[in-house]
């Protein structure tokens, strides 16, 4: 049974090169470009995964995820965006977005980051990968509370390097001899721990990064 | 393009633009200080027993500490006013908001404790102190809100106004029971309710003239601000219209075409999404142009990712060019459309990984101009006290990885 998927995204054109990239293995279901006509379209067919813009009408992709996330929490949403600002893709992936890979990647990739994030497993674009080793850098402030959430592992540390390389999950398992598995436990770990840090240097990064 | 003022030569106290449970002052007095906020709210109900002076503090601090303004990229803030994208406004954790609710729960218990045993202000006064006291934290509130979002009065204007009319009810309210408490009897009270509701008024109405007055130099500053944007937008534009232009020119030559489109997006990119550093020239910025420059040369996709960033020295140099080396060896050798980089500074090293995922080759075996490369890379590296390795085998791609101690001391700071 193939994956059911939805393609948010305010450019047709977009859509359309998306939907022809992928519809050799998937069913795409829906096609949405703002965020009311997407939460509704969601709704309604209640896709395995979305593949939602980050920046639309109506709020951005973070609205759409706000509204049917805590809902349905069985829809999986897959950020695809040409915006590299690290504010807006930590954001997006605080709010319950599963991965984030950039609007470059090619059809076969994108494919496999679906069908990853529809297993519940976490996808993450060498460049979040960096966005999170950039986060989670620097000291730790002693007086945030629930320590486990606001640092990373020296092995999760580890496999986010790699897939910063460019590593892909195979490569970052043989390089690590560890198994495929034991890499997307890593990811999905470092995606939980992104979502529910308290630690407010995570925004607080986001907001200053730029202001050098 | 320089739009930033000059930053001032001391630190400044802001209250946070989001994330405040009233006004952002204990938050933002907090983050200035760097003691947890807990504290600071715990200060200002303490200092509350004393003739309130933590609230009047508390008003005042939220009068003078300014909201700390989003300096966005242009893609970012044009996102946001078209509402593309909402901003990350995220409340405090509950737990906080309880917490305050129970620290001026016990302030306020002591403060009648203390009316009682120290017989000065009496506690049938109190409810009317904490009313007004209420009245205004709403009103300001509201101001605060709207002048910090103009659409926020465009689209939630009912609810905006009748916030602000429940506060000023509020406030008269608690001038009337003020009155009535006190004895209408004497001229002398009177001409004091009279000043006390003035004085109500001008603390109600205050913040908001003196607002006015401030957007009124923001609006200015804008302005400026706007007609600069506008020139780069109409450079910008050219540079597209030239980048289609030459497309279109080379239709026939896909790899030209995909050169001229990465480069041109990278130029947008940058751009709007304010990626790269534009002023100075850092350790991260090197790389990224070297990386442009290969990418143009060569036409391979050289994606770059850094983590951390350090000045520019010598050191820095060499490792800059030695990287640049190793991209072009990539691009010149591995028969691969993509090179990946990966840029990492910590504390004491910073490390650069340039792989390709190409034909590869044994490094025991190399012929002799791959080995100069090999060796100027090397070479390099080791004369400014680096380490460079390269892994690879035939058909399995190749990583080369430069690693270069970084010895400064802490100034190297480059915030």
């Amino acid at each position: 049974m193939s994956l059911r998927v939805a393609i948010v995204d305010d450019h047709a054109m977009f859509r359309t090169g998306v939907r022809a990239e992928v519809d050799h293995d998937v069913e795409v279901v829906a096609e949405a470009e703002d965020v009311d006509s997407a939460v509704e379209a969601i709704i309604r067919t209640l896709p395995d995964v979305v593949l939602l813009d980050v920046h639309m009408p109506g709020g951005g992709g973070l609205e759409v995820i706000r509204r049917v996330h805590p809902r349905h929490l069985e829809v999986k949403f897959l950020a695809l965006s040409v915006s590299d600002a690290a504010e807006d893709v930590i954001g997006i992936i605080r709010a319950g977005a599963r991965g984030y890979v950039t609007k470059n990647i090619s059809g076969p990739e994108l494919v496999d980051a679906i069908r990853r994030v529809a297993s519940g497993d976490a996808v993450f674009s060498p460049r979040l990968a960096g966005f999170v080793l950039d986060a989670f850098a620097g000291t730790i402030e002693v007086a945030q509370v629930d320590e486990d959430l606001d640092r990373l592992t020296e092995r999760e540390r580890e496999v986010m390097r790699l897939i910063a390389r460019g590593y892909a999950y195979k490569e970052v398992a043989k390089e690590l001899f560890i198994s495929v598995k034991t890499v997307e436990t890593h990811v999905s770990s470092v995606l939980r721990k992104l979502q529910l840090s308290s630690r407010h240097e995570l925004t607080r990064w986001a907001n200053e990064r730029r202001l050098i | 393009m320089t739009i930033h003022d000059a930053p001032p030569a001391y630190r400044r106290a802001f209250r946070p633009a989001d994330g405040r449970l009233l006004g952002g002052v204990a938050a933002g007095l907090a983050e200035h200080l760097g003691v947890p906020v807990v504290w600071v709210r715990a200060g200002f109900v303490v200092a509350t027993w004393f003739h309130g002076a933590g609230v009047l503090a508390y008003l005042l601090l939220w009068w003078f500490l300014p909201v700390r303004e989003k300096d966005l990229p242009p893609g970012l803030a044009a996102a946001t006013r078209r509402g593309d994208r909402s901003a990350g406004t995220r409340g405090r954790p509950v737990r906080e908001v309880v917490q305050t609710l129970a620290l001026c729960a016990v302030g306020l218990g002591v403060l009648i404790i203390l009316a009682h045993a120290r017989g000065g202000v009496e506690p049938r006064y109190l409810a009317p102190i904490l009313l007004a006291g209420a009245g205004v934290v709403v009103v300001w509130r509201q101001l605060d809100e709207s002048s910090q979002d103009r659409t926020l009065w465009r689209d939630r204007g009912p609810a905006a106004i009748l916030r602000t009319a429940v506060g000023l009810l509020l406030v008269v309210v608690a001038g009337v029971f003020l009155l009535n408490e006190g004895g209408l009897g004497s001229l002398l009270d009177v001409a004091a309710a009279t000043l006390i509701a003035l004085a109500g008024l001008g603390l109600v109405l205050g913040p908001w003239i003196a607002r006015l007055s401030s957007d009124l130099a923001s609006e200015r500053r804008e302005r400026v601000r706007t007609q600069e944007r506008a020139d780069v937008a109409a450079h910008l534009h050219d540079s597209v219209l030239q980048t289609l232009a030459l497309l279109q020119k080379n239709a026939s030559d896909p790899a030209a075409v995909a050169t001229l489109a990465r480069q041109q997006e990278r130029e947008l990119r940058s751009w709007l999404y304010g990626e790269q550093a534009e002023h100075g020239v850092s350790l991260a910025a090197g790389v990224r142009a070297a990386a442009a420059e290969v990418e143009t040369a060569h036409h391979v996709r050289v994606d770059v990712i850094t983590v951390g960033d350090a000045p520019a020295d010598a050191d820095v140099a060499a490792l800059v060019r030695a990287a640049r080396e190793a991209m072009v060896n990539a691009a010149k050798h591995a028969q691969v459309d993509r090179v990946d980089v990966y840029l990492e500074v910590t504390g004491k090293a910073a490390e650069v990984f340039v792989r390709d995922r190409g034909v590869g080759f044994d490094p025991e075996a190399v012929a002799a101009d791959r080995m100069g490369l090999r060796g100027s890379i090397r070479g390099r590296m080791e004369r400014h006290g680096g380490t460079a390795d390269v892994r690879s085998a035939p058909g399995e791609g190749t990583e080369v990885r430069l690693c270069l101690p970084l010895h400064r001391s802490e100034e190297g700071d480059p915030s």
